[in-house]
This record gives structure tokens, sequence and C-alpha cells, in this order.
């Protein structure tokens, strides 16, 4: 009786690879064909601008902190008005490892990743993109975030100016 | 009619080169065709960059094994070392020789037999060269001085203890059929029915030992690439790993093309040319394997010996028994 088990599952298995024979392959043929990638893939990461067009990135450092392998970089710096912004910012490409981390930690949304994952180069150093390398010309995901319009105070817009901000109560004059 | 022996030279010697060329041909292209299909059972497409469709793949092969530094390890039977991969390859492609691949041809006046020796016991010639094959096995696990290619020299022997006594024994029952060792007769003792329909348990033995006589993968023991890197052939690189590769693959066919002869009636066949159901057949056998490697694991060491001397030999036994037993009775 085994031995009619094990033909059975023998020819089972003979079976079954003769079906995927006969299936089409899933390749993908990379060159000719390109996958879609979903809009939340992680690749290529860029740094983004307000709906202004003022760089979001306040050198925080937060991102580079949170980088697990210590690809990002970054000087910061202050304009007149004592907006910050980064005087060089340095991303190693050859050490990145797409996880998302630095996108998470920016309270800005300044640092985000875009479904780019046609990076590839011949040289290595050309994977050390600087900061002109990184900027784009846009919001990338939220549109409509502008960090200073929440946070600037002093710096775009006095107190009590800002989004979502109630003006400052004058406890002179706030009486019971 | 007068014989001119020149002309008959020729013709020979044309139909060595034919044969050489045409075997070497369909192994570069069995490892193609292999390649393709493996991936195929894997859902993938396998290698169809060089040239059309990947045809040129096993000529890129070749340059690349052809141009790799053909290394020595600095520890190893020089000589032996060398010896190896021919010792591998050579009985493989001479067993091609009593193998009747056609029906004799008539070219100006001068009949060709399509094959290229009729030994009167081309079977017995079959059993002795695929034993010497697996000296190429054994010296080149021992001569590479390294343990993985003595431990797959050292299966490999093993290995071949445990089927060729059920392979020898499956061929007795076709031997008794024809009554002839030479597999002109055999085939042509096949000319009405093949032995298959007579000997479908002899045809299942030969199956099974002739997928170990060729080391493909549920007996791929000696090479083992899971536990012993590549088993005999690890230390050897370029042509020499070559050599013992294309040997696999030329066995591949060999034994396909005995395993037509001795069981599905060589190159008879209705309609097709004879040369071409020869061909076809050996194909199927071809087939066959590469589809049993895309299908089943690894046996372990034992269970191969288990197989071979507790299941098929005592049932190739049986099989003479009957055979002999049923051909007394209706002769």
């Amino acid at each position: 009786m085994s031995i009619a088990d094990d033909i059975k599952a023998i020819a089972g298995g003979f079976g079954v690879t003769l079906r995927h024979m006969l299936r089409r392959p899933v390749t993908i043929q990379y060159p000719e064909e390109k996958r879609v990638p979903y809009p939340r893939f992680r690749a290529r990461i860029v740094l983004t601008r307000d709906p202004d067009g003022g760089e979001r990135c306040v050198a925080c450092y937060l991102c580079s902190a949170a980088c697990p392998v210590d690809c990002l970089s970054m000087e910061a710096a202050e304009q007149a008005d004592g907006r910050r912004y980064a005087a060089w910012f340095r991303i190693n490409f050859s050490r990145c490892i797409f996880c998302g981390l630095c996108a998470e930690a920016c309270p800005t949304l300044a640092i985000q990743m875009t479904p780019d994952y046609e990076i590839c180069k011949r040289d290595i150093m050309e994977l050390v993109y600087e900061k002109e390398d990184l900027l784009i010309d846009g919001c990338g995901k939220d549109s409509s975030y502008n960090f200073y319009r929440h946070a600037g105070i002093d710096v775009t817009q006095p107190r009590g100016e800002g989004l979502e901000e109630t003006p400052p109560v004058d406890v002179r004059s706030l009486m019971p | 009619m007068t014989a001119s022996p020149v002309v008959d030279i020729a013709l020979f010697a044309a139909k060595l080169g034919m044969v050489f060329f045409v075997i070497l041909t369909l192994a570069a292209y069995l490892v193609f065709a292999e390649r393709r299909l493996l991936a195929r059972i894997q859902d993938r497409r396998g290698p169809n960059r060089v040239g059309p469709a990947g045809l040129l793949q096993p000529l890129a092969d070749l340059i690349k094994l052809l141009t790799k530094e053909d290394f020595i390890p600095a520890a190893a039977d020089r000589w032996l070392f060398l010896l190896a991969p021919a010792m591998a390859a050579v009985p493989a492609i001479l067993t091609f020789a009593v193998i009747p691949f056609g029906a004799p041809v008539t070219i100006a006046g001068h009949e060709v037999p399509l094959l290229i020796v009729d030994l009167n016991v081309g079977l017995l010639f079959f059993l002795a060269l695929s034993s010497i094959a697996v000296y190429g096995v054994a010296i080149g696990g021992w001569a590479s001085n390294s343990k993985y290619s003595l431990l797959g020299g050292i299966r490999g022997l093993a290995q071949l203890i445990s089927y060729e006594l059920s392979m020898g024994l499956s061929l007795v029952p076709v031997v008794m059929l024809a009554r002839s060792f030479s597999l002109t007769a055999i085939v042509d003792a096949q000319r009405a029915i093949p032995f298959i329909v007579y000997q479908p348990l002899a045809f299942i033995i030969f199956l099974i030992s002739i997928t170990a006589e060729c080391k493909r993968i549920p007996f791929d023991i000696p090479e083992a690439e899971g536990e012993l890197v590549a088993g005999f052939h690890t230390e050897y690189s370029g042509m020499r790993f070559g050599l013992f590769f294309v040997g696999e693959y030329i066995n591949i066919i060999v034994l396909g093309g005995l395993a037509a002869t001795f069981f599905l009636g060589g190159w008879h066949g209705p309609f097709l040319p004879p040369l071409v159901w020869f061909t076809l057949k050996t194909l199927a056998f071809a087939f066959f394997f590469i589809w049993t490697r895309g299908t089943l694991p690894r046996l372990r060491y034992d269970q191969l010996m288990h197989l071979g001397w507790k299941v098929l030999t005592p049932l190739a036994l049986l099989n003479i028994l009957v055979t002999g037993w049923w051909l007394a009775l209706t002769s």
C-alpha cells in the first residue's frame, strides 16, 4: 500500500513541475519591461520645498541621527531672518539601505523617499549626492504642508499669526 | 560491383566526423535546453540574452570556459588531475560507437550502416565503458587532493557498484528476447513490437539505473552541491571542468539513445524517417532527465544503496527468471 502511495506522490510531483513548465514565467524582463513601483516605494531620497518655494529642511540633524548606516551628513546654517537651512547636505547612496527612517524622523517633511529605483552608477563616487542633486522644485507627498507656518514664530511670522494658532492672550486685560 | 576501399574509408570518416559534431553540438545545446526548461519549471525564463532566444548561449559558455584559468591545485596529483576529465568524457562518447541510429543508407552504390561499429558484443561493450567512466570521477576526486573531491569520488564508486549490477541485470531479458548481444540485432528484433511492451519492469529498472549512471539529480550524490561543494570536480576550472560537464551531457544523450535502442525499438517507427525517430526517442529521454531534475530531491547515500541492492537488483533477477520461464513456455 505504501508503495502505491509513494508512486502516487512522485507522479504528483512530476505533474506539478509539468504544469509549471506550461505556465507563463513571472520574470519581468528588466531593461525592456519595467515594473511600476507603488507610490510609497522606498528608493532615491529627495529634499523637498514647501508650497512657497522655500527649502523645507531646517538642518535639525534628526535624519542623520536616525540613519542606521550613517549615510547622511549636513552642516546647519542660519539666514539673516533666523530661518535655518543646511549649508551643505550629503547622502551617500552607496551606503544607504533605503530603510526610510530618515523620512520618518524628519519633522518638516523635507526628506522624502521617491519610487525612482534606477540609481546605478559606474563610478561609486557618483553615488554621493550633494544638496543640489537632492533638492527638487516641489513639495513631494504633502503639497500643502509648510513647517514655518506652524512653527516659525518670529521667523516668518510674529507670534500668534501661524496656522492653527490663536493670538497670545494679554494677561493684563484678561479679567475674570 | 567492385568495392573501392577509398570511398568506403572516406564515407566512414565522414560518418565519424558527423557523429562527433552532432553529439558535441547536441550536448552543448542540451545544457542550454536544460537551463531553459528548468527555468520554466521554476516560473523563470532562463538564459535568453545571447543571440535570438538565447540560442548562442552555449557558444558564450564555451568562450568563457576556454578563456578561464586552468587551475591545478598545488597538492594535486598533476598527471591524474589532468587525465581525469578526459577519462570521464571519452567513454561516454565511445559508447555511441555501437548505437545504430538509423536504417542503413546507400550512398554512391555503397551501403552505409548508420552506426560506427556493429560489435557482436555491443551490449557488453556499453557495460564495460560505463564501468570505466566512473574512473574519471574517482581519479578526479582522488587527484584533486581535497576532502570534498575525495568524498565525491568515493561516492561515485559506491554509487557505481549499487546501480551497475541492476543495470546489467535489467538488460539480460533484452538479450534473451533478441537472442543477441549486438545492438543491431536487438533493434531488428523490435521491428514489430518494442521490448518495453514485454519488459516494462526491466525498462523502469534500466531507466532508474541510467539516471544513476549519468549522475543526474535524484542520484547526483557524487556532486551533491549542497554537501560537497561540487563533489569530484570541486577543484576543476576552465575547460577541464567543461569536459566533466559536457561528458555528463554526452552521457545523457548516449544513455537516452541506448534506452531507446534497448526498449523503444531504436530507429524503428511509423511515418517518419528512421533518423528522426531515433533523435526523437533520444531527446524524449533527455527531456525526461531534465524533468526529473526539476522534480525530485537528491537521495541520500544509503538510500541509493538500499534502492540498488534491496529493490532493483532482486526485482531484476526476478524479471530474468520470469522472462526465462515465459520464453521456455512459448518456444
